[in-house]
Parts: C-alpha cells; sequence; structure tokens
C-alpha cells in the first residue's frame, strides 16, 4: 500500500506532513517567545536530532550503543574549537555552517571507533561501545589542551561576520532559527536515509543478520556504514549544542550522556522514525522542566522508563501508532469513554505517587525547613497522620478506578479489532 | 578447459569436526550443472551440516568444495553468495519485521548492483521493483504482498524463504528440507514451487520426505555417518541393498507404495 502512494507525481500525504513540520519549526517561536522557552526548543531541537541519530542505530539496525555521546561529544569539541579561532580571527568559517564540521568530526570517529565496534554485534557491540566510551571520557581528563580539562572548553556564538549583515546568533532567537533549520535538514535527511538500500538492508541485518549475509551482503560493512552516517548526525547534533551553550566539557562524551540518549529514544519508541522525537520533548520536560520543580524528578523518571520498557516496549510512539487503525474505521468515538477513564484513574494514581515520593523526599531531605509542605497550593504538614491517609486513599480509588478503565478499554479494544478484521462495520 | 562440463558444485574429500567429533567424514561428490540433486539420510548423519560448509557458513575441516570449477576455501557467505549460490534454511529464516515485498527486494539488491547504496531512492528502482514482484508472482504471494512477513503462516513463511533464496537470481540452489513440518497438501504445493522456480538452475536439496524426494530430484545422494554411500537415479537408489540396510529400511516400500512414507 505504502509502495503505491510513492509512485504517485506529487505525493499529498507527505507533502502535509512535512510541511506541517516546517510550518511548527517556523511558528513555535512566536507562540512561545519567552528566553526560557527558546532555551528549551534549542535543546530539544538538538537532542531531537541526536536521538534520531542513535536510533539509525538500535531502533533500525539492531546495534544497541552505550556510547554514541562519544560522537556528538567530539563532534562538539571540534565545533567549539573552530568557533574560538573564527573569533580570534585566525579561520574565516561561517558559523551557521559550524554543525557541518561537527558532523565531519563525528563522522571521523566513526570511521575510526566503528572499524573497532562493528566487528561484532549484539551484545559484544554493546560491551565494546561501552569501553570505547569511557575509553573518550578518560581521555577527556587526560588532554586537557583539547578537552579544557574540568572546566571544559568555552566560547562566544557571536563570533565572525554576522550572516546576512544581522544574523550574529547572540540573540536565542536566531540561534532557534539555526537549530529549527538544521532539524530539519537532518531530519528529511535521515528519514531518506530508511529508504535507501543501505537503509532498508540495515533493516535486514536488525532482523536477521545471519540471512543477510547469505543474500549478498557483509554484515559488517552494513553495520559499519551505519554507525558512520549515525556519527555524522550525532556530530552534528553536538555541534549544534555547543553553539547554544557555548561551553563543551567532558560531560559532552560522557556514559550519562549516551545513556541519556538511550533512555528517551527508548521512550520516545525505538519501532518508529518519529519516536525519538517524541523522547526528545520528553527529554525537556523531565531534564529541563520537572527538574526544576523538583528533587525528586530522577526517581519520577527513573519510573516512568521501567513502565515504559515493561508495558509499553514500542514507546509513546507505538501508543499512538496503535490507535491509527481505530481512526481510520471512525470508531474512536467507543474508544473515548474507556480513554477517559483510564486517563483519570492514571491522574488519581499519579497525584497518590506524587503526594507520596514528594513528602518522603521532604521528611528525608528537606527536614531542615520544617514539616509543612506546600503542594498543589494546600499545606501539608508531613508528620502528621491525614496526609498520609489521604494519599492511599488516593491511591486505593486510583487502583479500582485502574482495573474498571482496563477492562472497559481491553473489551472495547478487542471488540472494535474483531470487526476490523473480520471487515465488520458497526 | 569447458566451464560447463565442470560440475555446478563438487566437493573433493571434504571433512569437517567439531572438536573430536567428525561429522563429515570424507565426502565426494559432483552435481553436474541443471541437475535436481536430493540429499537424504537419517538424522545425524550430518546433512546440514554439508550444506553449511557448501554456503560457507562453517569453515571445512580440509578437502575442497568448488562451485563451477573455482575452490570456495575461505569465501564468508557473503562472497559465496555473490559467486552465484543461495540457500535456504531448514529453521525458517526471513526478515519477520519487514513485508513480504520488503524481504525479496532486500534479496535482489544486490545482484541488481545497488550494494550499500545511500544515495538512491528505492521506491525509484524501477528495475528491483519489477524483479521483486515477478518473484512474489512465481511464488504466489502476490496477495500477502505488503503484510510483515511475522504474521505470515508457516507455510507461507517457508514459501517466502524460498522466494529469497531464489530472488538473487543464483544458478546454484541449497534447499535445506523445503517441506518440513508441512501437512500433505501444503507439501506438493511445496513441490510443484520448487520445481517452477528451479527450472534451468542446480538444485541440491536436503529433505526427509521421500514422496518429495522421488518426485523431484534427477539423482540422490545417500548420506550416512558423514559418508555418501550411494549416489544415483532415484530407482537404483531404492533398489540398492547397501542404501535399504543402512537408512531406508521399510519405510522404502512404503514410499514405493503410497508415496507417503517419511524416512
Amino acid at each position: 500500500m505504502t509502495n503505491t502512494l510513492t509512485f504517485k507525481p506529487i505525493n499529498v500525504a507527505r507533502w502535509i506532513i512535512w510541511g506541517s513540520f516546517a510550518l511548527v519549526l517556523l511558528v513555535l517561536p512566536l507562540l512561545f517567545n519567552k528566553g526560557f522557552a527558546l532555551t528549551l526548543m534549542c535543546q530539544i531541537g538538538t537532542i531531537m536530532i541526536f536521538a534520531l541519530s542513535f536510533n539509525m542505530l538500535l531502533g533500525q539496525s539492531g546495534m544497541l550503543s552505550f556510547g554514541h555521546a562519544v560522537y556528538s561529544g567530539l563532534g562538539a569539541y571540534f565545533a567549539i574549537h573552530l568557533l574560538n579561532m573564527i573569533a580570534k580571527g585566525t579561520v574565516l568559517f561561517p558559523v551557521t555552517l559550524l554543525p557541518l564540521v561537527g558532523g565531519l568530526a563525528g563522522a571521523f570517529f566513526g570511521v575510526l571507533f566503528g572499524y573497532v565496534t562493528t566487528k561484532k554485534s549484539g551484545t559484544p557491540f554493546a560491551m565494546i561501545t561501552l569501553g570505547i566510551g569511557e575509553l573518550v571520557f578518560a581521555m577527556s581528563l587526560m588532554f586537557p589542551d583539547f578537552f579544557g580539562g574540568e572546566g571544559g572548553i568555552s566560547s562566544n556564538r557571536t563570533a565572525g561576520k554576522p550572516l546576512l549583515g544581522f544574523i550574529t546568533y547572540g540573540p536565542q532567537i536566531q540561534v532557534y532559527y539555526l537549530v529549527a533549520g538544521w532539524l530539519f535538514i537532518c531530519t528529511a535527511a535521515m528519514y531518506a536515509y530508511t529508504h535507501t538500500p543501505l537503509g532498508r538492508i540495515a533493516n535486514a541485518v536488525r532482523d536477521n543478520p545471519e540471512r543477510v549475509e547469505f543474500i549478498g551482503y557483509e554484515t559488517r560493512q552494513v553495520r559499519y556504514l551505519v554507525l558512520i552516517i549515525s556519527g555524522f548526525f550525532a556530530g552534528i547534533a553536538g555541534a549544534l549544542g555547543a553553539i547554544n551553550f557555548e561551553i563543551v566539557s567532558s560531560e559532552n562524551v560522557s556514559s550519562i550522556r549516551s545513556g541519556t540518549v538511550l533512555l528517551f529514544t527508548f521512550i520516545g519508541g525505538v519501532p518508529f522514525f518519529f519516536g525519538p522525537m517524541i523522547g526528545a520533548v520528553i527529554f525537556g520536560f523531565f531534564i529541563v522542566v520537572l527538574a526544576t520543580i523538583t528533587n525528586a524528578w530522577l526517581l519520577y523518571l527513573g519510573l516512568f522508563f521501567v513502565l515504559m520498557v515493561m508495558y509499553c516496549p514500542g514507546g509513546i510512539a507505538a501508543l499512538i501508532m496503535m490507535q491509527i487503525p481505530i481512526i481510520r474505521a471512525r470508531r474512536m468515538r467507543e474508544m473515548l469513554p474507556a480513554y477517559g477513564l483510564a486517563l483519570a484513574a492514571g491522574l488519581v494514581l499519579l497525584a497518590a505517587l506524587i503526594f507520596g515520593v514528594e513528602m518522603i523526599y521532604h521528611l528525608s531531605m528537606e527536614a531542615a525547613s520544617g514539616s509543612k509542605k506546600a503542594m498543589f497550593g494546600v499545606d501539608l504538614d508531613v508528620k502528621t497522620a491525614p496526609p498520609w491517609i489521604g494519599c492511599a486513599v488516593l491511591a486505593g480509588i486510583g487502583g479500582v478506578l485502574f482495573m474498571l478503565a482496563k477492562r472497559r478499554v481491553l473489551t472495547a479494544w478487542d471488540r472494535i479489532m474483531g470487526d476490523i478484521a473480520t471487515g465488520h462495520r458497526a | 578447459m569447458n566451464v560447463a562440463i565442470k560440475p555446478a558444485i563438487e566437493l573433493k574429500g571434504v571433512h569437517k569436526s567439531f572438536g573430536n567429533t567428525k561429522i563429515i567424514r570424507g565426502v565426494d561428490l559432483a552435481v553436474p550443472r541443471g541437475e535436481r540433486h536430493a540429499i537424504i539420510g537419517p538424522n545425524g548423519a550430518g546433512k546440514s551440516t554439508l550444506f553449511n560448509l557448501i554456503s560457507g557458513r562453517f569453515p571445512i575441516s580440509s578437502g575442497q568444495v568448488l562451485l563451477n570449477g573455482a575452490d570456495l576455501a575461505g569465501l564468508k557467505p557473503f562472497e559465496i553468495n555473490r559467486k552465484g549460490l543461495s540457500r535456504s534454511f531448514q529453521i525458517t529464516n526471513i526478515f519477520h519485521n519487514l513485508t513480504v515485498f520488503e524481504n525479496i527486494r532486500c534479496a535482489v539488491l544486490w545482484p541488481l548492483g545497488y550494494k550499500y547504496s545511500f544515495w538512491h531512492a528505492l521506491s525509484k528502482l524501477k528495475d528491483a521493483r519489477e524483479r521483486a514482484d515477478q518473484i512474489l508472482e512465481l511464488i504466489g504471494m502476490q496477495s500477502r504482498r505488503d503484510i510483515k512477513a511475522g504474521l505470515l503462516t508457516y507455510a507461507e513463511q517457508r514459501a517466502l524463504e524460498i522466494g529469497i533464496t531464489i530472488a538473487g537470481g543464483a544458478e546454484v540452489i541449497l534447499l535445506d528440507e523445503p517441506t518440513a513440518g508441512m501437512s500433505r497438501s501444503e507439501s506438493d504445493h511445496a513441490v510443484e514451487l520448487i520445481r517452477k522456480v528451479t527450472v534451468g538452475k542446480t538444485l541440491v536439496m536436503v529433505e526427509h520426505d521421500m514422496s518429495v524426494v522421488f518426485g523431484l530430484a534427477d539423482r540422490i545422494s545417500v548420506l550416512v555417518y558423514g559418508e555418501v554411500i550411494a549416489t544415483d537415479t532415484p530407482q537404483k537408489v531404492r533398489a540398492n541393498h547397501a542404501v535399504q540396510e543402512a537408512y531406508l529400511g521399510t519405510s522404502l516400500s512404503a514410499a514405493d507404495g503410497d508415496g507417503h512414507a517419511h524416512a
């Protein structure tokens, strides 16, 4: 079906999707023009490219990398050194094209490290990437001239001649459009890649590497090329991050960074091309928004991740894609009451969880500030029983609601899916 | 020396040991071009191992495997495949998350010369699409074209397995128990399919189902404990006493009678 679509001279669906993506990128800063929102969107855009490049390995080629930050981080270092040279005037180079240099650096290290890592697949591959990640991180502390030691390398993104006379990348909005432009190009390029011979054979390698060897392809060569291309896009993301923050430190190549991209790519949805983009938005929510509100954000993130792995391994993207057959069959209306109930149950449970966690945190971590805690506009005294009883009651109600909702969702789901399978329409 | 008179596949004194266990103990075999050759033998005789040696999945311990007269020593599976040998697997070995069409298209990309290209758009590759659709037509799976291979029935997956094997246009086809686990009618269907897709090619197949073997093969080799004890036409193999004793036993007469017996 998809194939017949692509043979139309003008593919309407494709134009609509890419057109609205461009439109959203253009319009977003008009809606959210505060400094904080702009910085957040720049960060999310950068992580989107990074996560998409990561999923080129994990979701599309079955290569689990624990050291992907090596490529983005080293790309960032090369970009920031070049930026400093531009600032000194030793090199003439437009800052706008700096991500390209980061990308080339990422690809170069893909050629270098990939030669070793891609000799193996599966678990050995994952282990070697972990080792390379640690190696590069250790080196970043050993060679302070290049890596800047503990403090990292800082720079000034307004270096060089302004583009068109006014684009200095001083104002955050200009950085936003730089990120948005690169995001659009990279997303389009990475999507196009999934529809090339190499992209498709990479899928085949993911599904069944052994068989690929018997249809003429050397799986090692496939993995190697994919890793280099993935390193290229990771490097672009790294350079954009360097321009945005004007600093690159050893944290950029650390396993924490590698783990973060793995976590959010998975949450977003590994089986789908756009999954990592959703993951990047959730990343923004957790790391940037939630982390400023609560100390317990890592706990919430951990819980969320575990729940996703256990109950929704296809990520948020899979949850969305599951609805498409129902929408196509015009049966969404039947699902809505069940979904509504599930949402209500989820919110009640979430509230119980938040109350419980925050009260425990307050008791253990913020004890010095007294036993009173204000939450959602309510003053609670965590040393008394009522808040805890309330929390337990909330959890109980949520639990019962959830069981009811689960049954209703499953019944409605099975009925509609059965009808679709048998071609019956309500 | 004319290439045409050289056997498509030739094995000379092939040995294979795993540790101290000798699995293949000196196999000599020559399959001329265009022949349909079946390898039969009891469980554990080394039939699948022999396939793995020919296709490069395992290295041989000693001896020679020749493809159209060229030594395959030290070649990896993908290199042997590029020389025109393609094989299927006893346990279904397909790309589960790709559609039936994509499975086949993957198998035609290398032979059509697209290699590791990331600068061609698949949708623009008319030759790959047409070739894949031809193969789908040939294996009778046009109606399942856009279904994920993992969702097919077992018999369909086996047919797809054969489709992937022949899609690249290899001259020499190795099929490892193509009808294993099939019902009688599915198996009959598979025999028809194999006959159809191997016209003008050299076929070597491992098979347990005697009716399939006697229905398809021009010649049969009997492998027992790592050695070929007989290679001959089906009629003569049936009549061979050593074969009857070593392997076929009573099921031989059953195969004669109704053609259904399994060894």
